[in-house]
């Protein structure tokens, strides 16, 4: 049916050739249907609402520019479990037919999305899940990310180290994809620039019980410790590191996440935390400013980076539906329109790479007074190297 | 490892220990007493954590809020044992389960409802902020130490009010005997509601007492339940004395486990329970 469908369009197309009216009428009997994939409840919950409202801003603030294209969004909650994955993608992809598919927060649920996903028609846009493998041996010409590739806030972070005059640092995370990727991506910079990781610690997910941990760092006493953990191990990490009294002598670097939407549940024992990130929410830049007023008015409270990740993923859209004033019936034009794309993201504008990663600058951000403040540009127009991908 | 940081795992490993010994006590106590298999005590937990990090942001006093919350969570055992426990005691335990586990549900949608699911971290009171010097790199903060003797002095405090204690007695009489109990005069029904309410309100404190040190999130409950649960299997089902023995042996071992051994250390804990297990198949004190 599917095929049908996009062939009768086809043909429309081709044969009448009247341009913009005619595909904004077309586009209006046939409205672009994007499905959005995101853990509405459980441990995500928050994440997931951030990016669906941020795409839904995107969308709704190109209104004008979608050439009369209606949009219908079909919402399904993946709870972040991975195995109801390859369940929901499928019903999207073939009882909704839907045009985009947005999702998801977590890097399972990516896996499992992507077995059902690749190498098909409808555009898939990951707006979170960092799993290298989305961008690396398993990507695919319809699936884009608007987020970041686990490598990426962590590569430069070797570097920052070194430059601070760290030798030796001990890294600690969970036993899981984004934790394993993060600490070997700095491990890769850091070591090539002659570091040494001196202990490389890996948790069972997503055990919190890191008091122990903290007096081992303390016994090794390393020049400074490298960590990724999200969300409430993140709370729990920050805090322990400062209980056990060794925020101010060994300093702490992360991977962005270990500060991000924490910073008020983990107060004081955040100060002088170092993290890189594609990101930060006082970052200078005017889409910046101008995007988060908006999304203030619009929602009632201030956007974090899964909302502009969210907004973004929306914007590739809309920008996308614009250039192809409104018909998006041949899938390969819709596919080489986006990676063409430079999205104006609240984040700096980025492109995408070849293997449809955004090529993007990461921040050094430092936490003062509860804010992430931003040091400096850690690393320009950093590109995921997209290992094991053929596009 | 060195002796200095054997003994500073030695002591994080009792510190956790005695804080899921009182997560475990009030499971034990109701079952003990009632045989009433709780699924949803972590859920009491997990709405402690939430109910003292609401009064800080309200009040800006832990020790108000900690009151508060701890009185709160003992009107809501009441309410709970009145209108829904109450119906169970006659069905098995399966039937207990299905509804305790229901009340798990419930009780996440209403701290999702009511408080997000972002997550939450309450600041250690002023007064116990401060850490004393430990070793040459590290200090252990004062408030952890505080919480460790808050738990020895609710064990204590439990240990009297069962052995010593007219309630104690009627709470033993009421675990051997319910019938005889009943037969003697003694309003058995609102014994349960005291026993299941305290239950319910120990769980909250050692929510309360863990939100400064823990992050407050949604699915805490169940993530400490199965803990709880190990710990209460090892000591044997029902006996205060075997979850404090258990809850220590679980805190020590999981500990070092996770230092020696970090990807294989939660797996540890349950090998350790199935070694118990085979010795004592009713756990270490059993009745």
């Amino acid at each position: 049916m599917n095929k049908t469908k996009s062939l009768a369009s086809a043909v429309l197309a081709t044969t009448l050739t009247a341009g913009m009216s005619l595909g904004a009428h077309a586009a209006a009997g046939d409205p672009v249907k994007i499905g959005v994939m995101l853990p509405f409840s459980g441990i995500y919950a928050q994440l997931g609402e951030a990016g669906r409202d941020g795409l839904k801003l995107a969308l709704k603030e190109n209104a004008a520019n979608l050439h009369g294209a209606d949009i219908e969004f079909i919402e399904l909650d993946t709870e972040a479990k991975p195995s109801r994955a390859p369940e929901l993608a499928s019903s999207l992809l073939n009882q909704h037919e839907a045009d985009f598919i947005i999702g998801p927060v977590h890097s399972g649920v990516a896996m499992g999305m992507i077995k059902m996903l690749r190498g098909k028609d409808t555009v898939m846009i990951i707006p979170n899940a960092g799993a290298a493998a989305a961008t690396g041996p398993l990507c695919s010409p319809n699936m884009f990310r608007t987020s970041f590739s686990s490598w990426q806030p962590s590569y430069p972070m070797g570097k920052v180290a070194l430059e601070k005059g760290y030798k030796k640092v001990y890294a600690i995370s969970w036993n899981y994809g984004m934790g394993r990727e993060s600490l070997d991506a700095f491990e890769e910079s850091f070591t090539a620039g002659g570091g040494e990781i001196v202990e490389k610690v890996l948790l069972p997910f997503p055990s919190t019980n890191f008091q122990s941990h903290v007096s081992s760092i303390a016994d090794t006493n390393p020049d400074a410790v490298f960590t990724f953990f999200a969300g409430g191990g993140a709370i729990k990490f920050v805090k322990d590191y400062d209980a056990m009294g060794l925020r101010g002598k060994i300093p702490l670097l992360g991977s962005g996440f270990l500060t991000e939407g924490t910073l008020k549940a983990q107060g004081e024992a955040a100060e002088g935390v170092m993290t890189g990130l594609h990101y930060a929410e006082q970052l200078d830049v005017p889409k910046n400013r101008e995007f988060r007023e908006a999304f203030n008015t619009e929602y009632g409270h201030y956007p974090d980076i899964y909302a502009v990740q969210g907004y973004d993923a929306g914007q590739a859209i809309a920008n996308t539906i614009d250039q192809l004033k409104g018909d998006i019936s041949d899938k390969q034009a819709v596919i080489s329109t986006m990676e063409k794309l430079t999205i104006d993201s609240p984040r700096g504008e980025f492109t995408f790479s070849k293997a449809h990663n955004p090529i993007q600058n990461v921040y050094l951000r430092e936490v003062k007074d509860g804010v992430n403040v931003v040091q400096s540009i850690a690393a320009e127009a950093l590109e995921d190297p997209a290992r094991g991908c053929k596009l | 490892m060195s002796t200095e940081l054997f003994f500073v795992q030695l002591i994080n490993g009792l510190q956790y220990g005695l804080l899921l010994f009182l997560i475990a006590s009030g499971l034990t106590l109701v079952f003990g007493v009632m045989g009433i298999l709780n699924l949803a005590h972590g859920s009491m937990y997990m709405v402690g954590a939430y109910l003292v990090w609401y009064f800080v942001a309200v009040t800006g006093s832990f020790t108000v809020s900690a009151i508060l919350s701890a009185v709160i969570a003992l009107g809501l055992g009441i309410l709970i044992e009145r209108v829904l426990i109450q119906r169970l005691y006659n069905r098995n335990h399966l039937d207990q389960v299905l509804l305790t586990i229901g009340m798990i549900f419930v009780f996440n949608s209403l701290q999702s409802i009511l408080w997000g699911n972002d997550p939450y971290g309450v600041a250690v009171p002023d007064a116990l902020s401060g850490s004393v010097p430990f070793t040459d790199n590290s200090s252990y903060p004062v408030y952890r130490i505080f919480a460790a003797f808050i738990c020895i002095a609710i064990a204590a405090a439990l240990y009297f009010v069962v052995s010593k204690t007219r309630l104690g007695m009627l709470i033993r009489a009421g675990e051997s005997n319910r019938e005889m109990v009943e037969a003697l005069g003694v309003n058995i029904k609102s014994l349960y509601t005291i026993v299941f309410a305290i239950g319910v309100m120990l769980a909250a404190v050692s929510g309360i007492i863990a939100a400064p040190m823990r992050s407050i999130v949604p699915g805490m409950g169940e993530s400490v339940l199965i803990t709880c649960f190990v710990v209460v299997v090892i000591g044997g089902m029902g006996s205060i004395k075997g979850a404090f023995v258990g809850a220590l042996l679980v805190g020590v071992i999981s500990t070092f486990a996770a230092v020696l051994m970090p990807t294989m250390s939660n797996m540890i804990i349950y090998i350790f329970m199935i070694l118990v297990l085979l010795v004592k198949p009713q756990g270490l004190f059993a009745k």
